[in-house]
Order: structure tokens, then sequence, then C-alpha cells
């Protein structure tokens, strides 16, 4: 057909696609839903076939077949078996070939510890009440934003001045994943279950679609090093404004949209030309210290006339404490911690894969250090990168989070298969592309709703367990770590995450 | 009347409404023996693509359908449900309702001994929801009342 292999560029695939013969009917409907040109059908032969180098794993034509014919398997390792070298001889082989380094998306997916699988919560037995989320109320509520030292209420008033605040209907929020990165439709379906839901998807650094500026109310938007699409009405409609100043994936490098993925309405929402590559520098050119912080975190409040939260995310790094109490004091309202295991629409492999530090670790750094610094209720802190369940939720706020974001989750309620292929916009699942055909396969009636559903029963999930530690309250459970237990932990991971092991 | 509404944002191209059709209308109603085992009946629905437009395209049983004005001899007829369908026994294929359609939905069936015949969504009498509606995996297909 048209291609033979050829040794030149020849890297073992990555995945095989079985089919079955007896099974398939021939619809083809997998050969249309292959983005990647792994699928044909050839019409002399009457067979369908498949390139199994092009395949990406990102299963849909498995998903799409109707009669089950497709399996997509991971392909075994041929090379001799050596523990040092298996994983690295295709990684050479490609920057050998190809004279670049790998570009990835999504999270580190690197074996590294996951600290939320090695806590456990506590239960309420006899000593003290369990509590029935279906019989008794259970408030999530949350307020994210600057808390006052001491509360002044007098003849049945409120006297004491607030800051502004977040109101979160549940302490879950929509990581920031720009318009350029994510399809319209995406954004679509993020914006109406956050509205649904009374909680706040973030926009992004790709600016805001005039077609969004309707979920004015439970959008945050986001200020990153390129300031695309940053203006003025921009500013207004979110309820929060967020400083990207690193994110998980990519700790200390900035921003790559593909020229291929700067479609004419990305162009016009990021205020730059079409077809251009979209890049955000490493550092945000005027901020090069705290003290600049604090002037970027002012100009903002000025732009805004104090009426919004400012939030600064910061990629987890090694000393992840001091850095958030600089931002405490240089002004923001909210703190988010994006762990090393947060995803990306682009990122160097190596950077995804070897930088930044594990969430957990983080927040509870974080949470201890402002807390001993006596400005923990400055500030509210986000957790993100890597909050898989809703378990990961209640521990994330057990070990000081006031909220969390979720990114790849979301994603993944809406279809995402985690193939990694977000880099190349040609996103089979219609979520990450901005090719106007593929898109459509993000229906926003379905996926908000989806999106709706994941958030409802991790809700439920996490009043369920916050009954059976006897918390009818998400405020008594923030930075409770009397409820956490470690197991498998040693002395010193414990010390840091500042939880007592199992049995103690 | 409910009638099946194309929604053309959501089409994804995967014309699975036509397996689901050809499924539906087949002797057995299995899909691998519909395909591979029987005379495969012709789907009603045409998945049309023109990049990066798709859209599943059936008869849209019109309220003054051309077809029943052009056929002969009243086999293009409306039923008791109020959907157009033809009366198998009598078409004698002259094809003149697939002249008439505005749409291009009737299709020649002429594998028939002796005439042909026009074949044509018939809203799936059998079932309460369409087969290609039912089959859909982007909700691109829809159900409702007109």
């Amino acid at each position: 057909m048209k291609w033979m292999k050829n040794l030149k560029t020849y890297v073992p695939p990555s995945f095989v696609v079985e089919r079955d013969d007896y099974r398939c009917i021939r619809c083809k409907a997998c050969v249309e839903q292959c983005s990647f040109d792994a699928t044909f059908y050839d019409e002399d032969e009457d067979r369908v076939w498949n390139w199994d180098a092009n395949c990406v794993g990102c299963d849909r034509c498995a998903a799409i077949c109707p009669t089950e014919a497709i399996t997509v398997r991971r392909a075994d390792p041929t090379y001799r078996y050596n523990h040092n070298w298996n994983g690295h001889i295709d990684s050479i082989k490609k920057r050998a070939i190809f004279g670049g380094t790998p570009v990835v998306s999504m999270g580190n997916d690197r074996p590294y510890p996951i600290y939320w699988d090695h806590m456990l919560l506590n239960a309420s037995q006899v000593t003290n009440p369990s509590i029935d989320p279906l019989r008794e109320p259970m408030e999530l509520k949350t307020f994210l934003g600057r808390k006052p030292d001491s509360l002044d209420i007098s003849d049945d008033a409120l006297k004491t001045k607030l800051a502004p605040q977040l109101e979160l209907e549940i302490p879950i929020m929509f990581a920031a994943m720009s318009y350029g990165a994510l399809s319209y439709n995406v954004i679509e379906a993020l914006g109406r279950a956050a509205k649904e839901m009374g909680t706040y998807y973030n926009s992004g650094e790709g600016g805001l679609n005039k077609d969004h500026y309707k979920f004015k109310g439970n959008i945050i938007v986001q200020v990153a090093s390129g300031r695309f699409g940053v203006h003025k009405d921009y500013l207004d409609v979110g309820s929060a404004i967020e400083i990207k100043i690193g994110q998980g994936a990519k700790p200390g490098i900035g921003g790559h949209l593909p020229g291929e993925k700067v479609s004419e309405t990305i162009s016009e929402t990021r205020m730059m030309p079409q077809g251009s590559d979209a890049l955000s520098p490493a550092p945000h050119h005027d901020v090069y210290s705290i003290e600049d912080l604090r002037q970027l975190i002012y100009a903002l409040k000025e732009a805004t006339e104090y009426k919004k939260p400012v939030a600064v995310k910061i990629a987890c790094v090694h000393n992840v404490a001091a850095i958030s109490s600089g931002i405490a004091r240089a002004g923001a309202d909210i703190i988010v911690l994006d762990g090393f295991k947060g995803g990306t629409g682009a990122s160097p492999q190596v950077i995804r894969d070897n930088i930044g530090l594990p969430l957990e670790v983080s927040l509870a750094v974080v949470d201890e250090r402002l807390r001993q610094e006596g400005i923990r209720q400055y500030v509210s802190i986000v957790a993100s990168g890597g909050i898989r369940n809703s378990m990961d939720v209640v521990k994330a706020i057990a070990l000081g989070a006031d909220a969390v974001y979720i990114g790849t989750a979301a994603l993944i309620a809406i279809g995402c298969t985690m193939c990694q292929q977000c880099h190349t916009g040609k996103c089979a699942w219609g979520i990450s592309t901005q090719d106007p055909h593929l898109s459509k396969r993000v229906n926003p009636d379905i996926s908000s709703k989806r999106l709706i559903n994941l958030l409802e029963v991790w809700a439920l999930e996490i009043k369920e367990t916050m009954g059976a530690m006897g918390i009818n309250s998400i405020e008594s459970l923030r930075g409770n770590r009397l409820n956490l237990r470690g197991v498998g932990l040693n002395e010193k991971e414990l010390e840091i995450l500042g939880i007592l092991p199992a049995g103690e | 009347m409910k009638i099946v509404k194309i929604k053309e944002d959501n089409c994804i191209f995967c014309h699975l409404c036509e397996v689901a059709c050809v499924v539906e209308h087949s002797q057995s109603k299995d899909i691998i023996k519909a395909f591979k085992r029987e005379e495969r009946p012709i789907a009603r629905c045409t998945v049309e693509f023109n990049y990066p437009i798709s859209l599943s395209v059936m008869c849209r049983h019109c309220d003054d359908a051309p077809c029943i004005e052009a056929c002969q001899n009243g086999s293009m007829h409306r039923d008791e449900r109020g959907y157009v369908v033809v009366n198998e026994e009598t078409c004698v294929g002259c094809w003149m309702c697939i002249m008439a359609c505005p749409y291009g939905v009737i299709k020649r069936d002429t594998r028939r001994e002796v005439w042909g015949l026009s074949t044509k969504c018939d809203a799936c009498p059998e079932r309460d929801i369409p087969a290609c509606v039912d089959a859909c995996p982007n909700e691109a297909l829809i159900y409702e009342e007109l």
C-alpha cells in the first residue's frame, strides 16, 4: 500500500492492533475514527489493516467498533531483557534518528511513589458516632481567599471587612486548560459543568473565547508569561485571576502551542497571528523576584478594583515552602500548588519526567510552613496535579489543601484515554485538537452531563467518607492530619507529611 | 409525530447509523450474520461528508411528500403511524419516487427477480427508538417530536 517500513526511521511500534477477522464486518468505522493514520481499508483485498508504528494506543478504534473485533495491545518488548537499558533503547534511538527532544503530553508517567496510596483515612467506631450523609446535612461549601486574623461581630452583625472570596459548592475545580490546547466543545462542557455544580473552571493561559463569557461567575482567568488574550474584559469576566508562574508538568519552562493548533478562532482569542507558534516564555519577564510578583499581583488587583482574589500558581519544586511563604507575603489570596504529576498539552519528555516534587509532600510542607509563620489564614491553598479520585481529594484536604483542581480526571470523564498525544493536535477523542471535524467528537451536551455526574459522585463519596470519620463539614477536615495514617512510609517521609504511622 | 432529527454539529462520520440500519432490516437482526451470511439489506440512511461537515441523512417523512405524489400505483404511502413507507408487494421499481425526492434518501434495490424496489427509511416499526438513533455514539441523531 502506501508504505514500506524503512530501517532508517524504524523504532519498534508501541502497540499492536489485533483484529478478529470473523467479527470484522468491514464497516470502516475504525478507519474513519483513526486520526493517526494507523488504520486503513484496502478495497482490492476487502480488508481493514493497521500500520502499528502509527498507533498511539488511544483505543478509539476499539471503542467505536460495533462488533468488538479490535483489541489494541501494548507491544511486548522484543529486545533482550535488560533492566538498566530496556526503557531507554527506543528513547535514544528516537533522539538519534530524528534529532530532536521528544515532546510528550499529560502528566509524568514514571513509576515514582504515589503517596496518596500510602495514606489511610480514619473512621468512627463506638467512642464517637459516625454520620450518615443521606440522613444528615453535610457541608462541602468552601471559600477561597484571604481570611481575616479575627472577626469583629458586634450588634449581631459582622463588622470586619472581608477580602473577596471565591464561593465553591464543592471543593473541586477544573484546572487551567487553555482554549487552544483543548477544543471549543471541551471548554463549553467544562463551563457548563462548573456553572451547574457551583464551582469554577480555569481559562488557562489562552484567553477566553467571546462565546464563553456567558460562564461569567464560574471562570478563573489565567495570566501567564505569554499574556495571551489578557485584556480588561477578560479580567472582568473572571471571578478570580490566576498568575501562572509554573506548571507541574514542566516547571521552569514556558508553554508552547504548536502553530497547527492556532486556528482562526484561537488566533482571535489569543490575539496573535494565525498558524504561528504560541510560545510562552519560561519566566514572566516582569517577575524576577517576590517583589516583582507583588507588583504584578497588585497591578491585577488595581485593574479589577480589588474585587477579585488573585491566585498564584507554582509548580512544586525543592523550596516550595519558602516560595509559598513569599507568595503569601506578596499579597496573593490563593496559592495553587501543581505537583509533578500534573498534566500538560505539550512538554519535553525529560522535563516532565524528572523535574518537580510530589504534590502530597509539597502540600504538607507548605501548609506546615505557613502555619508556623502564622500566615496560613492569608492564603487558601489549592492542590493540583495528579488528583485521581475522590479519596485523593479527601487526603489532600486533610493534608491542608482548601480545594483541589482536577484536569486529567475531567478529561478522562469526557473520553480521554491518556494516550499522551495532546501535543500532536490530532486527538482522536476530539479533546485536544483544533481540527473542526475531530473536535465534533466531543458533544458538549453529553460531556457536560458526564462531568456533572463525576463531580456529584465524588461529592457524595467525600460526604460518605467524612461521615465515616464523624465530620459533618469539610472545614473540620481541612488540615486535620490526625485522620491520616501512613503505611509503608519511612520515618522521614512520615515526618515531612506530618502524619502518624498506622498503629500509632 | 416523532422524527429523527439530524444534529450535524455532532456527527463524527463513524457510519454506525448505517450499520445499525442494516442490522435492523436484516432477517436475523444479528450484526455478524447480517453483514457476512445473509443478503445484506441496504442502509436507509447515508452519512454525507464534506470536510469538516458530516451528517447522516435519511427520509424526512415530509408532510407534503413528493414521493407519494409521484408514485404511480400508491405503493409509496403514509402508514397509520404517519410515516412515509413503501409497500414492497406493489412497488414496481419505476423510481419516480427517487426522481421526486428532494433529499435523495430513497435508494434502489435491484436484487429482486422481476421488479426493483424503492428502499427507504421506515422509522423502524418494530422499535420504540429507530436503530440509527440508538446506535449513534454522539447523539447526532435524536428522536423527537417535530
